[in-house]
Order: C-alpha cells, then structure tokens, then sequence
C-alpha cells in the first residue's frame, strides 16, 4: 500500500512538474537557491537556522522532490501546523524522514516551530494553468461553495473560510496548493493513509466525495489565485441556512 | 500381516524419537531449574522497614516518578499517539516484535490488583503474577539489580496513574519462539536473578550481566559521598534502572548478552543504529566525566549531544537525572573505560582509501556544497548549534552506521530543558546517492587530522535497506 502510494506520489509530482514549464521551474528554482543560499552563508542564532532542517525540503513556497510533494509552511493557521506535527509524531500521518527528525522534539518546541512558520509572509505563486473542461470546473466550484446536500457533503467554505484561505487556528486554506498534493490528501483520507484527531471530519467527507467529484474539487482550487490577503480568518463564518455543522477533532 | 519396517527407517524413528526425548528433557530440565531458582527466592521477603510503606506518600510518589524517568519506563511503555504508561509500542527484537504491556492500574490489562510484591517478582525475576515468564524484551536481566525499596516507590507511582483500558498486543514472534518452553531455555542461559545486594557484597553467582564492580544498596544519591560511594551508585544505576547494557552490551545470536560485554558496543534490532562501547577510548569510553553528564543530561555546552535513539533516551529519560547520580554514572562509567581492551589499536588507513583518493576532489566539492555551511569549512562546526566533525569520535566510529544515518535522515538534538531550541540537520537521503554518501563521510573521515576508516557505497546501501525494512 505504501508503495502504491509513495509511487502516486512520485506520479503526481512529475506530472506537476511537467505542466508547470520550463520558466515557472526556473523561477522557483532560483528563488530556492536565493533562499537557501542567503540562509546558510552566514550563520544566524534564529528560528530560520535551527529550521534548516525543514526548509530544506518543503523550500519556502513548497515544492516537489523524488517521493512526493513537500507542502507550504510559510502563512498557515498556527494550530494547524502544529496539529500535522503532532500528527506525525502520533502516527495518524505517515512520512519516515519527518518522524525521525521530530522524535526528539518537546510539544514547546513544535508549537514554536509552528508559529514561526506560521507568521511567515512570502507571496503566492500564480496558479498552474490546467486544461480543464469548463463543466468540471463548475461541478467543482458548486462543491466547494455549496456542496452537495444530496450526497452529505458540505460545502469546503463553510470551515476552510468564504475566501478558502483558513480559518485561525487549526483550519488549513485550500488555495495556492497543486492540485496533485490536494488528490493525495483526499485520497489518503479515503483509505486511512492520513489521519486526523478523532473525530474525523475530512476523512467522513472524503469517503462521500467520488473519484469525479475529488477531481473537479481540486481542479478547481488547483485553478485559484490566492486572494492577496491570503490570512487565515479569525473566525468560522456563520452556518448556511439548511446547512450542517460538522464536528472537527482537530479544529476544536 | 503388517508390511515389516525397511532397517534403513526403523533407524531413523529410532534416532527421531531420542532426539524428541532428549529435547523433551532438556525442556523438562531447563523448565525446572527456573522453577526451582523461584520457589528458593519465593521464600525471600523484604526485612521489615525495608519498604517504605511507612514514608511520606507524597515524596514517595516523586521518588518512584524519578526512579520512572531513570529507567525511561514511558518510552517503551508508550505507544506513538497512545496514553502514557498503557503499552502498547512495538519492541524490535532480532526474532521480530515484542509488545510493551500496560502498567497502568486497570484492573483488566494493567497492573490494577497488583501488589509491591507481584511487582517485585516480575523486576528482579522476570515473572508476571500469574507465573508466566516474561519476554527479555522488558530487561529484567538489568532491572534484576534494582533493590526493594526502589521497585515499592516505582509501583506506587505506576498505581498512582490513571487507569486506561488498553488492550495488550500480541508480540510477533513465530513459534516455538513465543512459547514459554523457548523462554525457559533462554533464561536459563542467560538470566539468573541478581542476589539480595548487600553493601560490599560482591556479585558472585548471580547473572552474567553483573560487571566486575560489585553492587552495592543505593546510597540515597548522598551528594557528599565519598568517590568510591559515586561509582557504587553509577554501577547501580547503569547496570539496573538505566539497562544501559540491554542497549549497548554485545549479544549473541540467542540474544544473550556476552559475559563481560555488557557496554562494549552493539548495531541495535530494527533501523541499524550502533549504541556506541562505553569502554573503547576510540568511542565513547573517552568521554570526560563532564562530557557524559551533559550529554546525560541534554546540555550541549561541551558539544556533546545524542542522537537517533539515545536522543529518546535523554528526551524522556535521563535530562531528568540529578546532578549526583549523573556524576555517579559519569564516576563509574569512567571507572570501566579504563578496563583496556587487549586488541584496540587506532585503525590503520585501509585500502580502500587509496583507491578513493582519485575521488577525493568530488568529495571535498560535496561537502563544501552540502555541509560546510553548518559543520564549517574546516569541519570546526559552530558552537552550541552544529557538532564539529573534525576530531570527533562519533564520526570515524566503527561501524559507520551512526554517521550514515546522520546524513541519509538527518536530525536533531533532543530538546532538553537545558537544551530546549536545537538546531536541525536535513535528510539527504533522496539527495545524494549511496556513492555521494559514502564519498562525502570518507572524505569527512579522512579529513583534517580525521585517522577514520573509508565507507563504501554497499554498506550504504545495506544501512539504508535495513532502516527501510522498519
């Protein structure tokens, strides 16, 4: 199984990748180097040197590598990114090279690591143009906004926030991540592979979400510019009339 | 009439059937001998006033909470993401897995029913309260040295937890090696219950993984004893409580402790880490007194630091220790190193080196790409954040495993209280091939005054398969 997924993995980054061409590689090739370089020439008593470790392979913005693709640190909820590192410590989520490197960690020191990545500021990358047909994008954005009372699922806004940048302080934004990345994350809820604290709410969605409907979710997303006020809200927005609240463990 | 048996196969079931009867009898024999070591210990009680039923409960509770983070007992006892105490985590074992059980005081899968003297009975004779022997895999072979009054203080405190429901796990050992019988066989090779300890007594007669100093009562980690005090209480810790040896003792292929092994260096079961010799003056018996307490106690000011399962050690174990008895262990593990072992000798430059050599100006542009940033040009690394790697033990150490795995996963030092922010090393594990590997760590071996040995691309690769099987 985790073959199956590490190679999915692997596809999915190399077909990122692929459609990203060639300037788009370059930029963020050289905005890594830039990075990185300025971080290691001289050596700072900071949050930014002891993170090396980290930064390393997810970069600033993210970015793709051999076995996958390292998510955005930089601007998520606080909360949140503690709770994914908790959750690799726990086993509800399942990479090697991050348990060892967060086994000998205090909780103090996870949460400081969070809110230093969280308080980051670094702009967005413009959206991956993707050759999607126009009804998948509509099925796609009614999901997203709507959902889909028919079929259980609510609508993503009504938790990730109406501009689907987060919601303060454990609730992750939805836009500004490649679409790849979103398909294995719902995919892994889906057969378990990724956990989140009991109750489980994205993996009770994920499993009412079709193989269509998971591909016109994250088309769409995939296909959004991030708002340039890309903060987590501060508060989940008032319930929809007709809708229902779901109960989150890891957003309480 | 019955076909008559070929002489040929008459032979064979005869010699099929002693063979069955001398192993039945050697079960039989083992099986009793084990009973009987019980039956003559089962009349063994503690001398009144030796528990301290009578003593303040509350610093009861503290003292066996230390006593708790000198064994490290929540690490094994702790699955990853379940409640502390309740069991749970997978042991690797060279014969496969072995399940930590719940100490928590329920009354169906803990210890709830239990008493100070079932407790006693399972750490210094490795029997649970039914009876049932015990798997090595909870070291009763060191905790077999922890006196009375200490294992009543850790009970208390066990009892004193909140009791979880949580079911044991089956270990994953095959047969015969999860029956009793195989446990019956091994203990009476390799386990024998320590002695009563009694100040000065030597240890004779008692297991093999009682060290040449004699062990004594704890002194109550008297802060002004005397020095031979300090080392009879480090040999008390480190051969009891600490099980230090059940991590860094050379074992057979039984998975018995050698006699007169118990700190020389072992590569653990599961993700092939090397638990340093704590003797050899080229490994970890060179440290200084001062050295060994901070790395104890996760204080990186003499940047000395642990890393891969040493680093959970100190995390929830030993940054706990009190300055005495972390002086004691430092004070008796300095008494040990200076037991010269007959063949050390500083490796000579093999030659593989030599034929590295062409590939020394790829390897020194490694690491002036990949390294120097953090460890220094001149592998001096940076005080307080990064360790040097020019004269550093660890890091010419053999086997090499340690500086493999460092670079293939990267890590971090554990963050202590005297410690609390380390600095992080990145993986180059999907990086650098086992070839740049193995070029970068001869390079750093070989470098700067370095007299280490080269690393080649295979025992790369056998490290990184064997950590990828976990």
């Amino acid at each position: 199984m985790q073959k199956l997924l590490a190679s999915f993995f692997y596809r999915a980054g190399r077909r990122w990748l692929e459609s990203v061409g060639g300037t788009g590689i370059l930029g963020l090739a050289l905005l890594g180097l830039v990075a990185s370089g300025a971080q290691a020439a001289v050596f700072e008593d900071s949050m930014a040197q002891r993170t090396l470790a980290c930064t390393g392979c997810h970069g600033p913005q993210g970015q793709s590598g051999p076995d996958g693709y390292y998510p955005r640190l930089a601007g998520k909820p606080e909360g949140y990114l503690y709770n994914q590192l908790r959750n690799i410590q726990d086993g509800r989520r399942h990479y090697a090279l991050m348990e060892g490197l967060l086994m000998p960690l205090s909780d103090a020191y996870l949460h400081e690591i969070a809110a230093y990545f969280s308080a980051l500021e670094i702009p967005y990358p413009p959206p991956i143009v993707q050759n999607t047909k126009a009804a998948v994008l509509a099925r796609g954005q009614a999901l997203v906004r709507q959902g889909d009372a028919a079929l259980n699922i609510p609508a993503c806004t009504q938790c990730h926030g109406p501009a689907l940048t987060g919601v303060q302080p454990s609730t992750p934004g939805l836009v500004g991540l490649p679409r790849d990345y979103l398909n294995a994350q719902l995919g892994g809820w889906q057969t378990g592979q990724r956990k989140a604290q009991a109750p489980d709410c994205m993996a009770t969605i994920a499993r009412r979400l079709s193989d269509a409907d998971v591909h016109a979710v994250t088309s769409w997303l995939a296909s959004q510019t991030v708002p340039k006020q890309a903060h987590p809200a501060p508060r989940k927005p008032a319930l929809a009339p007709g809708a229902v609240a779901m109960d989150c463990g890891s957003a309480r | 009439m019955k076909p008559s048996v070929p002489p040929s196969v008459a032979a064979r079931r005869l010699l099929g059937s002693a063979l069955a009867l001398v192993l039945a009898v050697s079960v039989w024999v083992f099986g009793a001998a084990d009973a009987i070591q019980v039956y003559t210990d089962a009349n063994y009680r503690a001398p009144p006033g030796a528990s301290l039923l009578d003593a303040n409960q509350a610093s009861r509770l503290a003292e066996g909470e230390y006593l708790s983070r000198v064994g490290n007992c929540v690490a094994c006892h702790t699955a990853p993401g379940g409640a502390a105490f309740a069991g749970g985590r997978a042991i690797a074992t060279p014969f496969g897995n072995v399940h930590s059980t719940n100490l928590t005081p329920d009354p169906r899968y803990g210890l709830g029913g239990w008493s100070a003297d079932d407790f006693w009975h399972a750490m210094h004779h490795g029997k649970s309260r039914d009876g049932r022997r015990l798997s090595p895999a909870f070291p009763y072979t060191s905790y077999t040295h922890v006196s009375r009054a200490d294992s009543d203080a850790l009970f208390a405190y066990l009892q004193a937890l909140a009791p979880v429901a949580k079911a044991p796990t089956p270990s994953s050992l095959d047969w015969p090696l999860n029956t009793q019988a195989a446990l019956a066989v091994w203990r009476a090779l390799y386990f024998w219950p320590q002695e009563r300890a009694q100040a000065g007594a030597a240890s004779q007669g008692s297991s093999p993984s009682a060290a040449a100093a004699p062990v004594a009562e704890p002194a109550g980690a008297a802060p002004g004893g005397t020095a031979l005090a300090s080392v009879a209480r480090g040999a008390y810790l480190v051969q009891g409580l600490g099980h230090c040896s059940e991590c860094h003792g050379a074992r057979g292929p039984l998975g018995g402790l050698k006699s007169g092994k118990q700190l020389a260096g072992a590569v653990l079961p599961g993700p092939p880490w090397y638990a340093p010799s704590l003797e050899r003056a080229d490994q970890a018996g060179a440290l200084s007194p001062a050295q060994t307490v901070a790395l104890l106690q996760g204080d990186v000011s003499s940047q000395m630091f642990a890393t891969g399962p040493m680093a959970e050690v100190v995390l929830h174990g030993t940054q706990y220790l009190r300055d005495a008895d972390a002086q004691a262990i430092a004070a008796y593990l300095q008494s040990v190193a200076h037991t010269r072992d007959p063949l050390l000798a500083e490796p000579p430059l093999s030659a593989s080196t030599v034929t590295q050599a062409g590939a020394d100006a790829g390897a020194a542009k490694l690491y002036e790409d990949r390294c120097a940033q953090c460890h220094g040009k001149n592998g001096q690394g940076q005080s307080g954040a990064y360790p040097a790697l020019a004269g550093n033990r660890a890091v010419v150490m053999v086997p090499p495993n340690n500086a493999v795995l460092s670079v293939l996963y990267g890590g971090f030092a554990p963050a202590t209280a005297k410690h609390p922010r380390p600095f992080g090393m990145p993986p180059y594990l999907l990086t650098l091939s086992d070839a740049e590997v193995a070029a970068v760590l001869t390079h750093v071996r070989t470098a700067w005054g370095n007299r280490g040995e080269a690393v080649s691309a295979l025992q790369v690769q056998q490290i990184r398969q064997a950590q990828a099987r976990q």
